[in-house]
C-alpha cells in the first residue's frame, strides 16, 4: 500500500517493524484509534499477538499516543482520529 | 551545612562556578549528594563517567556482570585492560582516576529484591541503567517506596527513551507500563544489536537530569517522556501522567513492597520453557540439542534441515554451510515451506531467538524439531572454530 494523506499514519517503534515488512510508517483506515488498530493488524497478521491478547484486549504494555497525549488520556480507543492524525506507538524497551 | 570545596576543588569545577545556575553553593551541593547507577554497561558508563566528572560526592554502582570484549563498542567506563574484571570494580577504577575527590561504593551483585532496599537507602536519586524488564520494575518500586527520583533511560538499536519518575511528583514507570512484555517478545541488545553511541546518548541526557535534579535547577523530565531516533536524529516528548490505577504509586497500592520481579516478568516460566516447551503430551521432553549432537547427527549423514532464523545480515558474521534462512519475524508467515515431517533444528545467535522459533513451531504442530542450544556461538566454539563469536 502507497502511503497517502487521506489515510491516518500509525508509527510503528523499531522492535516492532520487522512485523511489518520494516516500514516506520503504516498507513491504516479507520476513524477511531479502535478501528485503526484492527486495520493494523488486519493487514499483518503477525503483529497481532504482539498488541492484543488472546481475549482480543490490547496489551497493558500497549501505549498509543495522539501528538503528545497518551489516547488513555483522550477518549480511550474511541478517540477519534482524522485523516492527517498521526498514532504513535510507543515501545516497551529494556536495554541498557 | 554543605562542605566546602578545596582550592584545588575549585580549580577542578571552575566551567561550573562561573554558571550561575550552580555556583560555589550549586557545586557544594553536588560534593554532598549522591546517586546511585544501576548497571555499569552501555547507560551506567556516561552515567557514572559524567556525575564523577560533576562532583557528585558518592556515587554507587551496581552490577554483577564481568567486562566482556564484546562491551567495549559502548561501555566507555571499561577498557581492553579490564576485560573479565567485574565491571563495577572497572569503573570503580576509571571513576576515581576522573576524580578522586569523591567516593564510589561498588556493588558487585545482582540488584535485588533482597538487597535493594539496603543498597539504595543511602543514595539521593537512583539513575537505571539496566538492561532487563524485571530489574526496571525493581528500581521503579524501590523509588516509589524510598520516595527518591527514579532517572530512566532504555535504548533498542536506534531508539531511546528517557525521563525522569519521581512519584512525589509525577508518574512513575508502572503508570506508563502497568505489566511488562511477554519475555522474550522484546529483544534484548545481546540478540537484537544497538548502536554503540546511542547509550552515550541516553545516558549523558540521564545524567544531565540527575544533576538537575540534585541542583533542584531547571526542568526536569518528571511528566514527560523523550523518544529518540538516532537514524532519523528525532527528539519528540510526549506528556507522562499518574495513572489513577497505578498498583504502586496510586491512592489505593496493591504493592506496598517489593515483589518477585522475575516471576513478575515471567522469567521463570521462560526458564522453564528452556527445558520443555510448555505444550500438551511435551512435558520432560528434551527440546535443545547441543552443537557437538548436531554435528554428530549431520556427520552421520542423518537428514535435517537446519533452520537460521536470525536476521540476513548476520549472515555476513557467520553461517553454518546449508542452513536455511528463516528471519524470525518472517517465519509465521512462511511455515507452508516447513514439512512437519521432517526433522529440522533452529538456530539463531545464541539460542534466545530461536527458542520463540521454537514454541511458535510446536504451537503449530510441528513435533520433529529441536533448539541448537546456544545458537551458531556455540557452534563457533564447539564444531567449527574457523567462525567468529559475536
Amino acid at each position: 500500500m502507497s502511503k497517502n494523506k487521506t489515510m491516518p499514519i500509525i508509527r510503528i517503534p523499531t522492535p516492532l517493524r520487522p512485523y511489518v515488512n520494516g516500514q516506520g510508517e503504516v498507513p491504516v483506515q479507520g476513524k477511531t484509534v479502535a478501528e485503526v488498530m484492527q486495520d493494523l493488524v488486519t493487514q499483518f497478521p503477525s503483529l497481532r499477538p504482539h498488541l492484543y491478547n488472546s481475549e482480543g484486549q490490547l496489551r497493558p504494555f500497549v501505549n498509543l499516543f495522539l501528538g503528545a497525549d497518551n489516547v488513555k488520556e483522550l477518549q480511550g480507543l474511541e478517540t477519534p482520529l482524522n485523516e492527517t492524525d498521526t498514532l504513535i506507538l510507543i515501545p516497551s524497551i529494556a536495554g541498557g | 551545612m554543605l562542605p566546602e570545596l578545596s582550592h584545588e576543588e575549585i580549580l577542578r569545577y571552575s566551567r561550573h562556578l562561573l554558571i550561575p545556575e550552580v555556583g560555589m553553593e550549586g557545586q557544594r551541593k553536588l560534593k554532598a549528594s549522591s546517586a546511585l547507577v544501576i548497571g555499569a554497561g552501555g547507560l551506567g558508563s556516561p552515567v557514572a563517567l559524567y556525575l564523577a566528572a560533576a562532583g557528585v560526592g558518592r556515587l554507587g554502582l551496581v552490577d554483577y556482570d564481568v567486562v566482556d570484549g564484546s562491551n567495549l563498542q559502548r561501555q566507555v567506563v571499561h577498557g581492553t585492560g579490564t576485560v573479565g574484571r567485574p565491571k563495577v570494580e572497572s569503573a570503580r577504577a576509571r571513576l576515581l582516576d576522573l576524580n578522586p575527590d569523591i567516593q564510589v561504593d561498588a556493588f558487585n551483585e545482582p540488584f535485588t529484591s533482597a538487597n535493594a532496599m539496603r543498597i539504595a537507602e543511602p543514595f539521593d536519586i537512583l539513575v537505571d541503567g539496566t538492561d532487563n524488564f524485571p530489574t526496571r520494575y525493581l528500581s521503579n518500586d524501590v523509588c516509589v517506596l524510598l520516595g527518591k527520583p527514579n532517572v530512566y533511560g532504555s535504548i533498542f538499536r536506534f531508539d531511546g527513551q528517557a525521563s525522569v519518575f519521581y512519584a512525589k511528583e509525577g508518574p512513575c514507570y508502572r503508570c506508563l507500563f502497568p505489566e511488562p512484555p511477554p519475555p522474550g517478545l522484546v529483544p534484548s541488545c545481546a540478540d537484537a544489536g544497538v548502536l554503540g553511541v546511542l547509550p552515550g546518548t541516553i545516558g549523558t541526557i540521564q545524567a544531565t537530569e540527575a544533576i538537575k535534579m540534585l541542583l533542584g535547577i531547571g526542568s526536569p523530565l518528571v511528566g514527560r517522556l523523550l523518544l529518540y531516533n538516532a537514524l532519523d536524529m528525532t527528539f519528540e516528548y510526549v506528556k507522562l501522567k499518574k495513572n489513577p490505577n497505578c498498583k504502586i504509586c496510586g491512592p489505593h497500592p496493591e504493592v506496598t513492597g517489593l515483589i518477585d520481579y522475575d516471576a513478575f516478568c515471567g522469567v521463570p516460566a521462560l526458564r522453564q520453557a528452556q527445558g520443555g516447551v510448555h505444550e500438551e503430551g511435551s512435558a520432560g521432553r528434551d527440546w535443545d540439542i547441543t552443537a557437538t549432537d548436531l554435528a554428530a547427527k549431520i556427520g552421520r549423514g542423518e537428514k535435517l534441515r537446519l533452520i537460521d532464523v536470525r536476521e540476513p545480515h548476520e549472515l555476513e558474521i557467520s553461517y553454518i554451510a546449508g542452513a536455511e534462512l528463516f528471519p524470525l519475524g518472517e517465519l509465521a508467515s512462511r511455515l507452508p515451506e516447513l514439512d512437519s515431517a521432517q526433522e529440522m533444528v533452529v538456530f539463531c545467535k545464541t539460542g534466545t531467538r530461536s527458542r520463540r522459533a521454537l514454541e511458535m513451531l510446536v504451537s503449530a504442530g510441528f513435533r520433529k524439531v529441536k533448539n541448537l542450544r546456544g545458537g551458531i556461538n556455540a557452534w563457533a566454539e564447539e564444531v567449527d572454530k574457523s567462525l567468529p563469536v559475536y
